[in-house]
C-alpha cells in the first residue's frame, strides 16, 4: 500500500469476500488435542484463551445479539397474543401466554393498514425497479473511462454528492410539477442515487476487460453485452444496491410528510407513525370490521401487528441479499 | 477536484478516468471525437434517463435556490417575486432559533463522535477474535439487521421498551419502583438518540472494520505469536495498525458531514421533547419552510448549510489526503 487516500479507499474496496469469511477459518488441520475452550478453528499459535476472557467475550457477544433480537422477539410475541394477554402483562408480553392471530385478521380485513400497506408495496416495487434499472444503465454508460463525454457525465453525478440543493427548492420544484398528492412524488426526487450508480460502475469496472472486447469483436453491441455478459456476472452488486433502494422506498417516511397530504394515500410508515408511535386511535374506517366498542382498536397487539407488518417484507428479502454484502458493499460502507 | 480522486480510488484499481494508464490500448486515444460519438453513442444513451433525473430532481432544484435572494411568495412564483438581496440571509444569522438550532447540531455531532463512533471498531474487533466461521457470520448477519429498519420503526421500538408505558416502566412499577421516561425528557435526549443510532447503525458499521482486518496477513499474527507477543501487543501492533487508516478516513468523512444529523429520527421525537433540544439544521429548514411558510427565510438557511457542508466536505477530504500520506509514510 503506497502513495495517499485514494490508495486508502482502495484497499479497502477490492476485498473478496471470501478473504472477510475465511481469514482466520484455514488454520493448518494438524492434529492436536482438543482441551477447554481449544476450537478446531484455531491456529495452532494462538494460545487458548483464559476462562475468564472467553466468558467475558461470550457475554458481551450474547448482550449484542440480545439487544437487536429481544425487542422484536416481545413485538412480534405481544403482536400474536390476545388483548387480555396483553393486560395481564400490563402492555408487551415476555413471555408466550394466550396466543392469537386476531390482530392480523383485523388490520389485514381492509381499512387503513390495508391500504397502506398495498400503498407501500406498490411504491416500493415500481420504485425499486426504476431506480435499478436507470442506476445499471447509466453505471454501464459510465464504465469505459475513455468513452466519449465520460469525464463530464461523471462529474454531473459525482456533483450531487457533494451539494444537495436543499429541502425547499426541491419541495417547491415538487409542487410546481403539481406531483403534491402524487405517488411519483415519492419515487421521481429520490430515483437515482449517485452512490449507488458507483457501486456498480466499480463493480462494472472490475470486469476483466478481455471478455467485454471478446465480445466486442464478436460483433455484439453494448446493449446486447450489458444484457448477456455484464449483468449475468453483476448479480450480487445488483442485489445489493436493488436491496438499498428498496428499503429506502419501503422505509421512507418523510417524503410522504411533505407530499402526501391526503392520509387516504399513506403509506405504512406514516401509519405507524400516527396509529402506533403517537398513539392516535385507529379509525374503523374502510369495511368497518375494526371493532371500536371493544375497545380492540387502540390494542396493543394490533399496534405491533402493524410494527410487524413493516419489519416482515425486509426479513424476507434480507437473507438473500445478505451474503452479497462483502462483495458488493464494502465500498458502500465507507460513506455509510 | 479531490471528490473525484477519492471515487476514482476507490475503484479497485480498473483504470483512472481521463488520462488513461500505460496498459490501456494506445491505438483508442487516436480516434477523433466524431468516431467516439458515434462508437459511444449507445454509452450515452444508456446514461440519459438517469442525467435527466438528475437534472430536473437535483439541478433545477439547484437553482431554485436564487428564492433566498427573493421575498419569494407561491402566487407570484420564482419569476415573479421581488428581489430582497442580502436580507434573508441577514435574518438568518441573527436568529436566536436559527442559531439554537446550529449549536443543537454541532452538539449532537460531537456528542455522537465521543459514544457513536468508537463503537463499531470495538464490536469490531470483538467479533474478529470469534473464531468459528459459522458462528461470525450469524452474529454479522444479526447485528447488520436494524440499520435496515426506518426511523419511524426503531423510534416506535424505543417507545415501546423505554417509554412511559413502555417495557421497563412497566416492569419497574410491578415490582414497586419508581418509573422514568426517557422518551420525552430532554434532559436525556442526547442519549437516547445516540442510543438509537447504535443500536440501528453500529452493527452495520462493524462491515468496513472486519474488512480491513482482513486484509491483515495471518502470518504477521503467526509470526509475532512464534516470536512471544501476547494477545494484547498483538493487537496494538498489528490490529490497530490495520485500522488506523480506516478509522482516520471514516472520522474525516464524519467530520465533513458534521452539519447532518439524523433528520427523519429527530423529527420524529421534536414534538415529544421540544424544540429546545431537539431543533436541527435540517429540522428549522423544514419548519421555517414548508410549516410556517416563510420560503425564502427557509431556503436562505438550507443554503447556507449546503455551502458550509460542501466546504467543510471538500476541506475534509484534504485533511484525508494529508493523514492518508502522513499514515502511509510512518508505517513504511
Amino acid at each position: 500500500m503506497s502513495g495517499q487516500s485514494p490508495e486508502l479507499s482502495a484497499s479497502v474496496a477490492v476485498l473478496p469476500s471470501d478473504v472477510v469469511d475465511d481469514s482466520r477459518g484455514s488454520g493448518p488441520p494438524a492434529p492436536r488435542k482438543r482441551r477447554r475452550f481449544q476450537s478446531q478453528h484455531r491456529p495452532v499459535w494462538e494460545e487458548p484463551p483464559t476462562p475468564v476472557g472467553a466468558s467475558l467475550k461470550f457475554l458481551t457477544l450474547a448482550v449484542m445479539v440480545l439487544v437487536v433480537v429481544f425487542p422484536l422477539y416481545t413485538v412480534v410475541l405481544t403482536s400474536l397474543s390476545t388483548q387480555a394477554e396483553t393486560l395481564r402483562a400490563g402492555g408487551l408480553v415476555v413471555v408466550p401466554g394466550e396466543m392469537t392471530l386476531n390482530a392480523y385478521k383485523q388490520i389485514l380485513s381492509g381499512g387503513i393498514v390495508t391500504r397502506a400497506t398495498i400503498v407501500s408495496i406498490g411504491i416500493t416495487a415500481v420504485g425499486t425497479v426504476i431506480s435499478t434499472v436507470v442506476s445499471i444503465l447509466a453505471a454501464y454508460g459510465l464504465s469505459r473511462s475513455n468513452s466519449f463525454g465520460h469525464r463530464p457525465i461523471l462529474f454531473v453525478f459525482l456533483i450531487t454528492m457533494f451539494f444537495g440543493a436543499g429541502l425547499i427548492p426541491t419541495y417547491l420544484l415538487v409542487s410546481e410539477l403539481g406531483l403534491i398528492d402524487s405517488y411519483w412524488a415519492l419515487i421521481l426526487p429520490g430515483a437515482v442515487s449517485a452512490f449507488n450508480v458507483l457501486i456498480l460502475r466499480n463493480f462494472f469496472m472490475g470486469i476483466e476487460p478481455a471478455i467485454l472486447d471478446a465480445a466486442r469483436i464478436d460483433g455484439a453491441g453494448d446493449w446486447r453485452i450489458l444484457g448477456s455478459l455484464v449483468l449475468p456476472m453483476s448479480k450480487a452488486a445488483t442485489a445489493v444496491v436493488a436491496l438499498f433502494y428498496g428499503v429506502g422506498y419501503w422505509n421512507a417516511f418523510f417524503n410522504a410528510i411533505l407530499y402526501i397530504n391526503d392520509n387516504e394515500k399513506w403509506p405504512l410508515q406514516l401509519v405507524l407513525r400516527s396509529y402506533v408511535l403517537q398513539g392516535v386511535t385507529l379509525p374503523g374506517s374502510g369495511t368497518g370490521q375494526v371493532d371500536v366498542a371493544s375497545g380492540a382498536v387502540t390494542g396493543l397487539p394490533i399496534q405491533m401487528a402493524v410494527m410487524v407488518l413493516a419489519i416482515v417484507p425486509i426479513l424476507l428479502v434480507y437473507p438473500f441479499v445478505q451474503r452479497h454484502f462483502t462483495k458488493g458493499v464494502i465500498f458502500g460502507a465507507i460513506k455509510g | 477536484m479531490t471528490a473525484s480522486d477519492v471515487k476514482d480510488g476507490a475503484r479497485s484499481g480498473a483504470g483512472t478516468p481521463a488520462p488513461p494508464p500505460a496498459r490501456t490500448p494506445v491505438v483508442q486515444r487516436k480516434i477523433g471525437w466524431r468516431t467516439r460519438l458515434r462508437r459511444d453513442r449507445s454509452l450515452l444513451i444508456m446514461t440519459l434517463p438517469a442525467v435527466g433525473l438528475l437534472v430536473v430532481f437535483a439541478y433545477i432544484p439547484m437553482l431554485g435556490n436564487v428564492i433566498a435572494w427573493q421575498n419569494y411568495s407561491p402566487y407570484s412564483g420564482f419569476f415573479n417575486s421581488s428581489w430582497a438581496g442580502w436580507s434573508n440571509f441577514e435574518r438568518v444569522f441573527s436568529n436566536p432559533l436559527f442559531l439554537n438550532a446550529v449549536g443543537n447540531t454541532l452538539t449532537i455531532t460531537a456528542f455522537q463522535l465521543v459514544f457513536f463512533f468508537p463503537v463499531p471498531i470495538v464490536l469490531a474487533l470483538l467479533l474478529n477474535s470469534v473464531i468459528t466461521p459459522r458462528i461470525r457470520t450469524t452474529i454479522q448477519s444479526i447485528v447488520y439487521l436494524p440499520h435496515f429498519f426506518s426511523w419511524v420503526l426503531v423510534v416506535t421500538l424505543f417507545q415501546q421498551i423505554f417509554g412511559g408505558a413502555g417495557l421497563i416502566n412497566q416492569t419497574l412499577r410491578a415490582h414497586g419502583h419508581q418509573g422514568f421516561d426517557l422518551m420525552t425528557n430532554p434532559d436525556t435526549f442526547l442519549l437516547l438518540i445516540t442510543m438509537q443510532s447504535v443500536w440501528k447503525d453500529a452493527g452495520w458499521g462493524i462491515i468496513i472494520f472486519l474488512a480491513a482486518l482482513s486484509t491483515v496477513s495471518p502470518e504477521l499474527y503467526e509470526a509475532s505469536a512464534v516470536d512471544g507477543a501476547s494477545r494484547w501487543r498483538r493487537m496494538w501492533h498489528i490490529t490497530l495498525p490495520a485500522l488506523k487508516p480506516v478509522i482516520i478516513l471514516l472520522l474525516i468523512l464524519r467530520l465533513g458531514d458534521a452539519l447532518t444529523v439524523g433528520f427523519e429520527q429527530l423529527i420524529l421525537q421534536r414534538g415529544a421533547v421540544g424544540a429546545e433540544v431537539s431543533e436541527v439544521i435540517d429540522t428549522f429548514v423544514y419548519y421555517q419552510g414548508v410549516v410556517y411558510g416563510d420560503w425564502s427565510f427557509a431556503a436562505a438557511a438550507g443554503l447556507v448549510k449546503g455551502v458550509v457542508s460542501l466546504g467543510l466536505v471538500l476541506g475534509a477530504n484534504k485533511l484525508a489526503h494529508v493523514f492518508g500520506e502522513s499514515g502511509v509514510y510512518k508505517r513504511a
